[in-house]
């Protein structure tokens, strides 16, 4: 299966109860598949088409206020009309999935794949301290496998989340094992989970549920801010991902997420054949970003080539990580463009060994 | 003869009572503005009809956006213009539910018309409460799509000029358009028989939501007198000579 259709599988597969979003290339197969499968029908699964990827946030935020799982998806212009809604569903702390099938930019840019999203999806991307949790796959079974733990993340911690996926994993093909079916949550679920914020009509029994952003009171907005920043804390020590290939006994390592460490794999078996001890680091959080175990890498090896389809973005976290322990350079290709293999052990070679 | 009070307040000559729909906290709005009146219908039409936990309100970004303080329902707040899309939201996973928005003129007919149009245009099962008052209350008195040809306001200080901002924006009439508005009003609340109209179309925008008859909006036209920089008195006279002749009262679609 292509990884968008995936992703609109995956979302009708995990009990997911509403979807809005505006078409946009390269990820309009997602609300095309869910029309076409008609969910309403089978799970009572709510899927509309928005005017705008403003209203489709903002529907979000309202179907995610009544303590539903609600999700939309976009791509990287897209995602710029999102941060207005995303920094609400922050500030008033409720859950949802965000996916972004990013395309190269600034600007109309171009429909072909890019990683250049990944500052508007780390930094938090609208105003205010705050932060999305970021989940970057790199195959189509990601796609499908990040969608139920996406949701089950922004409950955990009423935050939204972000797939982050690009191009690439949006419209490849690949076998994928696709979940179990989950039914949608009923009223009593929505009660024990979420009963004590989410909009259900106030009973006579209980105080009325009010879900905003807004607080008048500089200092008890203080108070928030330092709650949310417990939440990351929560997020850095629970919620790391990553994964690495052959560097345990690595010299030298790529730092890549996505497709590009698709591409990277491929990278370190050209490398392992020309007897360089190259291993790849790949962030599967990007924000919390799995800085410790980069970290620890750093004490022991020769440098880090960060890969990236991007002009340098991923590539500061890893600076901070390492924290001049050891070399760090950058090599992208952007715009649209995505790196092979061979150029990419050239600028290992080239920018890291320089011998 | 003297009457002692305790005599006088009894349960009998009880002739007006604050409707439980109302939480008791002291509004932050200024003397002699509409939206306190508002506020009062709608949580008055709400216990009425005996829906309190079936209702759910979004507040806009404006003067209203404490409105979550005054109604004792759910509510969530909206970022400026978008509430008609968060009802959207709402109503669509909560098809049950009596599902609401207020919202000022910059918040509706401004920042929020892409939004509020489209949700008419889909006929979405809600009632949206738009309180005209021909400016920005909440940053200070500048100038709303709804301002007066000629209005003094902090980003008019000449007067609003039409070369240079354009007309006043009847939103309403567009929205009337709309094949998906099914009852489209325009009242006042400067009044009691005034008050009496408005309360009785905000009911049958709420009775409407029972029988899915598309999307209710009513329009309230009303006064900021601090805006305005009028005592309320000469606020509800401007309001009279000067807006009704613009923004004429009664309903103007009820299918
Ligand atoms: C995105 C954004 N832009 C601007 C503002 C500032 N702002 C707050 S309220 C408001 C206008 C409110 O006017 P109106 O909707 O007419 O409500 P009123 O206060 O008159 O009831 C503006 C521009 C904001 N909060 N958010
Ligand atoms: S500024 Fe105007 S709209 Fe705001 S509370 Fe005062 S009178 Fe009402
Ligand atoms: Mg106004």
């Amino acid at each position: 299966m292509k990884g968008n259709e995936v992703i609109a599988e995956a979302a009708i597969r995990c009990g997911c109860d509403g979807y809005f979003g505006y078409p946009i290339t390269p990820q309009s197969e997602i609300m095309e598949t869910l029309m076409a499968r008609e969910p309403w029908k089978e799970t009572g699964m709510v899927v509309l088409q928005a005017e705008s990827e403003i209203a489709a946030i903002n529907m979000v935020y309202g179907a995610a206020a009544c303590g539903k799982k609600a999700m939309t998806s976009s791509s990287s212009p897209g995602l710029s009309l999102k941060q207005e809604g995303l920094t609400y569903l922050a500030g008033a702390e409720l859950p949802c999935l965000v996916v972004d099938v990013a395309r190269g930019g600034p600007g109309l840019g171009t429909i072909q794949p890019a990683q250049s999203d990944y500052f508007q999806a780390t930094r938090g991307g609208g105003h205010g301290d705050y932060h999305l949790l970021v989940l970057a796959p790199a195959s189509v079974q990601e796609m499908n496998d990040f969608v139920a733990l996406g949701f089950e993340l922004a409950f955990k911690y009423r935050n939204p989340v972000m797939i982050l996926a690009d191009g690439v994993i949006g419209q490849m093909m690949e076998k994928v094992r696709l979940d179990d079916r989950v039914p949608r949550w009923s009223d009593e679920d929505i009660e024990r989970i979420s009963g004590e914020w989410a909009l259900t009509g106030k009973k006579n029994e209980r105080a009325r549920h009010v879900v905003t952003s807004l607080e008048l009171d500089s200092y008890k907005q203080e108070e928030f801010n330092h709650k949310l920043q417990a939440k990351y804390r929560r997020m850095e020590t629970e919620d790391v991902r990553h994964e690495e290939l052959s560097c345990d006994d690595a010299d030298y390592i790529f730092v890549a997420y996505g497709s590009s460490a698709r591409v990277c794999q491929k990278s370190v078996q050209l490398c392992r054949e020309q007897g360089i001890k190259a291993g790849l680091f790949r962030p599967i959080t990007l924000y919390p970003y799995p800085r410790l175990p980069l970290q620890a890498l750093a004490r022991r090896v020769k440098g880090f080539l960060a890969v990236e389809m991007s002009a340098g973005q991923m590539v500061d976290d890893v600076r901070l990580a390492v924290n001049a322990t050891a070399p760090v350079e950058h090599f992208g290709r952007y715009g649209g463009v995505i790196p092979t293999p061979d150029e990419i052990v050239e600028a290992l070679k080239k920018q890291i060994i320089k011998a | 003869m003297s009457v002692e009070l305790k005599e006088i307040i009894k349960e009998e000559n009880i002739v007006y009572r604050k409707t439980p729909a109302l939480t008791g906290n002291v509004m932050h709005y200024c003397p002699g503005c509409s939206h306190g009146v508002v506020h009062k219908l709608i949580a008055e039409v709400v216990e009425e009809m005996g829906v309190r936990d079936k209702t759910i309100g979004v507040s806009p970004v404006g003067c209203s956006v404490l409105a979550y303080n005054y109604i004792d329902i759910d509510w969530t707040e909206a970022a400026h213009g978008r509430a008609p899309a968060v009802a959207t939201g709402i109503s669509r996973l909560h098809p049950g539910k009596f599902v609401f928005t207020y919202q000022g003129d910059g918040d509706l007919a401004s920042i929020g018309t892409a939004e509020v149009m489209h949700a008419c245009n889909r006929g979405e099962n809600i009632v949206i409460i738009f309180v005209n008052n021909a400016i920005y209350g909440m940053t200070g008195g500048q100038m709303a799509p709804t301002t007066l040809v000629g209005q003094v306001t902090s980003t008019t200080p000449r007067g609003r000029d039409v070369k240079l901002n354009g007309f006043p924006m009847k939103i309403t009439e567009l929205l009337a358009r709309l094949d998906g508005t099914g009852f489209v009003t325009r009242q006042a609340v400067h009044t009691p028989p005034a008050i009496r109209k408005a309360k009785n179309a905000i009911r049958k925008a709420f009775e409407n939501t029972k029988k899915d008859k598309g999307t209710s909006f009513i329009e309230i036209v009303g006064t900021c007198s601090s805006g305005w920089k009028m005592t309320p008195v000469e606020a509800n006279r401007w309001m009279v000579e000067k807006m009704f002749p613009e923004y004429p009262l009664g309903d103007i679609k009820d299918i």
